[in-house]
């Protein structure tokens, strides 16, 4: 009974009593959830173009965030580390086209996912072995003080990540859109033999497109980097990011952003109102269970391509 | 030559490098095992701690000679904080050297958990340094065990002593609000038993707030901590990047930075920097200073970093965890120290160290002469108490360092001695174990 009135009476209680302090949750959890968007970008961007889920996604976002406070540590000013960073994740970008996709060209998806697994270790320990294993303090003048608008608390630091993330999905929507790379990318992603039949350029593509979710990890890199520190806890980042792939479809821009403001709000709702009835710490798996539910109704996300099969 | 070939040949290279560091000691050598975690989420903290253990064993070797003419030889395992690789490292390690392993530190609340039967069974000590399971502390029960010099419910009545201190007495703290942050796991949840009963005792109210592993996102425990439950006071039993991100989400949430204190594993500089300004009044518990002002420093940075040998940079040398690794092998090595004066100066066995642990006197003389003086308080073990329930300081994070802001906190040992004990007892009737004498 007292289980039954904590799932079913209590939270609806505390939200009726504490109204403010019940949109200071939603609000946070929509920002919280804006900071996950940003890894699961990098995801979509990859499988959208070449079907690949890069489990890498987390590692890229840990090597740019070390890159760029490495060089930042050698004495180099933010915006040419900044540069050196991009070059670098650029050059990641065609060197894993040549030496691991190219090779598996027409290969399972599940050997790419493979491979990835390998990439993902490889950029871990060599990232680490360049840069080394201790917290580094990435500080690029990000404000992050606590401000109230109308009592409701928001942190700076917060809606800047919201505004970046914002500006992202705009600039890859033109991009994908407006240009003709990005009709290529669409082509691509697709029909792979009608786009290589019409003379796009596949590796050239792939090459693309692993560069820009390597600057997408940049972009989160810089973000939870200046959150947490740049350390090897930044990969598991990704862990967050998938239930919002599953709820909003791996193959959708939009569906990574809608997806993560539904995970973070819901897993924070649910850890601050209806956390104590299960012994608190329930945000992690809550989001997972979202993301089922939604899977079950929808099986290729809210945004998803809906994939047809013909017989 | 092609690019598979060089890398066999550099997979080649490591296996013999690693076979070479990794040679047996021989008679006149204590083996002494090391577990670590240079890599993994925890490593920004597990990397300081060993090289501050490691640097103390280099220092007694180029200094001394070793303990006594007993050269230390140490190996490192790499647990990665992963209890199954920790059991692996310690099944690896435990046979070698002339007389087997010295004593295990695991670094770990997990591995302690999981190799208490075993090395009790091996008959070698496991020195779990401020951390693993409390009840061990009484020797009676766990014989092969030490928690010296203090546990997390020694340091939770600390904590609960301190903030009646800063409220103006214990009766204050009556009606009182104290938050607990712990990483779900069995290191965090390692004070609650204990702050229960004081909460009951004293008449605080005691809100639980678990974080589960890692701890990258906690916005929602820290919006109901600052802006709904807004306590008094909140502890945090947190490890790795748990810390750094509840002292920023703290700050985020507005929550006072000075009514915030972590335990001794949540604070370091690994925990406080990240934060950057954010984590400037946040406060830890501690039983050894910070700093590298003593002699012991000034030895090892003599003898192995002048000598070229040192672990890590000699700016890390003085870190609150490095300090804490080296204050471990202080421990393991004086054990050692203690145990050749009654079976004689050559390599001790297993059994032969826990004899010295369970005599160690590390009186404020022998200190001085380690070099520690005021670094720690005196200690004294005995065959039933692992623990020694040496007091505890609170510092607090000035932006660049840490820095003592309290008095020496003496534990509530009358209340939770016999926590430990009723707790050996039952887990003695559990596993069948007839506590032994120590009369």
């Amino acid at each position: 009974m007292e289980f039954l009135t904590a799932i079913f009476v209590t939270p609806f209680v505390e939200i009726v009593s504490y109204p403010i302090f019940f949109f200071e949750v939603v609000i946070g959890g929509l920002l919280a959830g804006v900071m996950y968007s940003l890894v699961a970008l990098g995801f979509v961007l990859i499988f959208k173009a070449s079907g690949v889920f890069n489990f890498a996604q987390g590692a890229m976002v840990l090597f740019a965030a070390l890159t760029l406070v490495g060089l930042m540590e050698h004495g180099l000013p933010w915006w040419l580390a900044l540069l050196l960073t991009i070059a670098v994740m650029v050059l990641l970008a065609i060197t894993v086209e040549k030496v691991v996709l190219r090779k598996l060209v027409n290969q399972e998806a599940i050997i790419l996912f493979m491979a990835t697994i390998g990439l993902s270790y490889f950029l871990d320990g060599f990232g680490q072995t360049i840069w080394g294993s201790d917290v580094k303090v990435l500080d690029l003048g990000i404000p992050s003080a606590p401000l109230e608008f109308g009592g409701i608390l928001v942190n700076e630091f917060d809606i800047v990540a919201a505004v970046s993330a914002g500006s992202l999905v705009a600039v890859l929507a033109v991009f994908f859109q407006k240009t003709r790379i990005g009709r290529a990318l669409r082509a691509v992603a697709d029909d792979h033999q009608a786009a290589l039949s019409v003379g796009i350029p596949l590796k050239t593509i792939w090459a693309i497109v692993w560069s820009v979710a390597g600057l997408v990890g940049l972009v989160a890199g810089i973000m939870w980097g200046t959150k947490l520190g740049v350390q090897f806890t930044l990969t598991l980042v990704a862990l967050k990011a998938l239930p919002v792939l599953i709820l909003g479809g791996f193959t959708s821009i939009p569906g990574a952003i809608i997806g993560g403001l539904i995970i973070g709000m819901g897993e924070k709702v649910a850890e601050v109102f209806w956390g104590a009835a299960f012994g608190g710490a329930i945000e992690d798996w809550f989001a997972y269970m979202l993301a089922l539910v939604f899977l079950l109704f929808r099986p290729q996300g809210l945004f998803g391509d809906k994939i047809i099969e013909r017989v | 030559m092609s690019l598979t070939k060089l890398t066999l040949a550099a997979v080649g290279l490591a296996v013999g490098v690693s076979g070479f560091a990794a040679q047996s000691a021989t008679a006149a050598e204590q083996f002494i095992p090391s577990l670590v975690y240079r890599t993994g989420p925890y490593a920004p903290n597990g990397t300081p701690f060993a090289d501050g253990a490691m640097d103390y064993y280099k220092m007694l070797n180029a200094r001394d000679g070793g303990i006594n003419g007993v050269k230390l030889v140490v190996e490192e395992c790499d647990t990665g904080y992963n209890t199954d690789r920790g059991v692996e490292c310690y099944e690896r390690l435990k046979g070698k050297g002339e007389t087997g392993a010295a004593a295990f530190s695991p670094l770990s609340t997990g591995i302690t958990y999981a190799i208490i039967d075993r090395a009790t069974q091996d008959k070698i000590p496991v020195f779990s340094m401020g951390y693993g399971r409390t009840d061990a502390s009484d020797g009676r029960v766990f014989p092969y065990v030490f928690t010296a010099p203090s546990t997390y419910w020694s340091q939770a009545s600390a904590l609960v002593r301190y903030v009646g201190g800063e409220e103006g007495g214990m009766d204050k703290l009556k009606g009182k609000k104290i938050a607990l942050v712990y990483h779900d796991s069995a290191y965090g949840k390692e004070p609650i038993a204990t702050l229960e009963t004081l909460a009951e005792k004293y008449g605080f109210e005691f809100h639980k707030f678990p974080v589960t592993h890692p701890g990258l996102e906690q916005k929602a425990t820290w919006l109901t901590i600052g802006r709904k439950l807004r306590p008094d006071w909140t502890f945090m039993w947190g490890w790795g990047v748990m810390n750094q991100t509840a002292i920023k989400e703290a700050a985020a949430a507005g929550y006072p930075m000075n009514k915030f204190i972590g335990a001794w594993w949540s604070g370091a500089e690994p925990d406080t920097r990240p934060a950057g300004k954010a984590a400037i009044g946040y406060k830890s518990a501690a039983f050894h200073s910070p700093g590298s002002n003593f002699i012991v420093h000034q030895d090892i940075l003599k003898h192995v970093y002048g000598g070229g040998t040192g672990t890590t940079t000699e700016d890390k040398v003085g870190e609150v965890l490095y300090n804490r690794g080296l204050i471990n092998s202080v421990f393991v090595s004086e054990a050692i120290r203690t145990a050749m004066g009654k079976f004689g100066n050559k390599a001790m066995t297993g059994e032969e160290i826990r004899w010295g642990f369970e005599n160690l006197n590390l009186t404020e003389a022998k200190l001085g002469k380690l070099g520690l003086t005021r670094f720690m308080k005196p200690i004294k073990l005995s065959c039933a108490n692992h623990e020694g329930g040496t007091p505890l300081r609170i510092q607090e994070w000035k932006g660049q360092q840490w820095e003592f802001v309290s008095d020496w906190i003496e534990p509530m040992n009358d209340i939770v001695r016999p926590m430990i004990e009723a707790s050996a007892a039952k887990y003695a009737a559990e596993k069948g174990i007839t506590p032994r004498s120590c009369n």
